[in-house]
């Protein structure tokens, strides 16, 4: 590898950390891969929703459950039945078991919860108890 | 039980020059499996409806195209991101021996299942050469 002598003279240690970086595979910027499912998390003043990418997932399959602030969302991924001689081109897809807890910012109640499932794309609503939603303080003229 | 976990497969933008709203395209993961009758594929598309979805099948190459509907729940804003949205789109180059008015196409829970049979007239037709 060709190393330039110099990039920048006001910094000396530019070089040694331009090499550093091509040895050092873990360095921040490498992000790893999130735990399947991967989650997005949406906030509002009346709920919190968790939304997830479940293709192939049949919602009876699905799992959801909320113990205290800890909302448990796991689940199964079937294999599809291959019939026999069949030869693969290709396999990029994932199958079996997976789990993923998400901590709420409040206690959730069991019947604030919601989930629905469109098109391989799980979206749970959570509401926010009363005593969590945000409160508009009045200002008294003194 | 195991303590393996599963991480998300990687979602990777398609080789498509870039949109003009900035908007993302992924390329759909996908299985191939051959059988005799012909070949299956299966391919990843969460949030996209049946009728979203656009196949095209010109001079071998197949093209397979999917418009996501944003989920973005009402009044709420993205507090953590772990996965990002956009359209699919994938392409491949397929052998010659299928009939395109027999492709069968099927979308369940974001997944769609391509099956191509292959073309009755397929039978290799031999070429006899002639000594002069």
């Amino acid at each position: 590898m060709l190393y330039p002598t110099y990039t920048r003279r006001s910094d000396p240690f530019a070089l040694m950390r331009s090499m550093l970086r091509d040895f050092d595979g873990t360095s921040p910027g490498r992000v790893t891969q999130p735990v399947f499912p991967a989650v997005n998390v949406w906030q509002g003043d009346e709920a919190v929703a968790i939304t997830a990418e479940l293709p192939g997932v049949d919602p009876a399959d699905i799992d959801i459950s909320v113990k205290e602030n800890v909302l448990t969302l796991s689940g199964e991924r079937k294999a599809p039945e291959i019939p026999e001689g069949a030869r693969w081109h290709r396999n990029e897809r994932g199958f079996g078991k997976f789990a993923r807890s998400v901590r709420l910012p409040f206690v959730a109640a069991e019947d604030k919860v919601e989930a629905r499932m469109t098109n391989g794309v799980i979206r749970i609503v959570i509401g926010r108890p009363e005593e969590d939603k945000p409160r508009r303080i009045e200002i008294k003229a003194a | 039980m195991t303590n393996d976990v599963t991480h998300t497969a990687d979602k990777t933008p398609a080789e498509t020059p870039e949109t003009t709203t900035g908007r993302r395209i992924y390329r759909p993961l996908t299985d191939i499996v051959e059988t005799a009758d012909g070949v299956t594929l299966t391919l990843e598309m969460p949030g996209v409806a049946a009728e979203d979805v656009d196949i095209t099948l010109e001079k071998r190459v197949l093209t397979i195209k999917g418009k996501v509907h944003a989920t973005q729940p009402e009044k709420l804003q993205l507090a953590y991101s772990e996965y990002g949205e956009g359209d699919f789109e994938r392409a491949f180059t397929m052998s010659d021996d299928f009939d395109p008015d027999k492709i069968g196409a099927q979308v369940s829970n974001g997944v769609l299942t391509l099956t191509l049979p292959r073309a009755a007239e397929a039978q290799p037709k031999k070429i006899t050469v002639t000594a002069s």
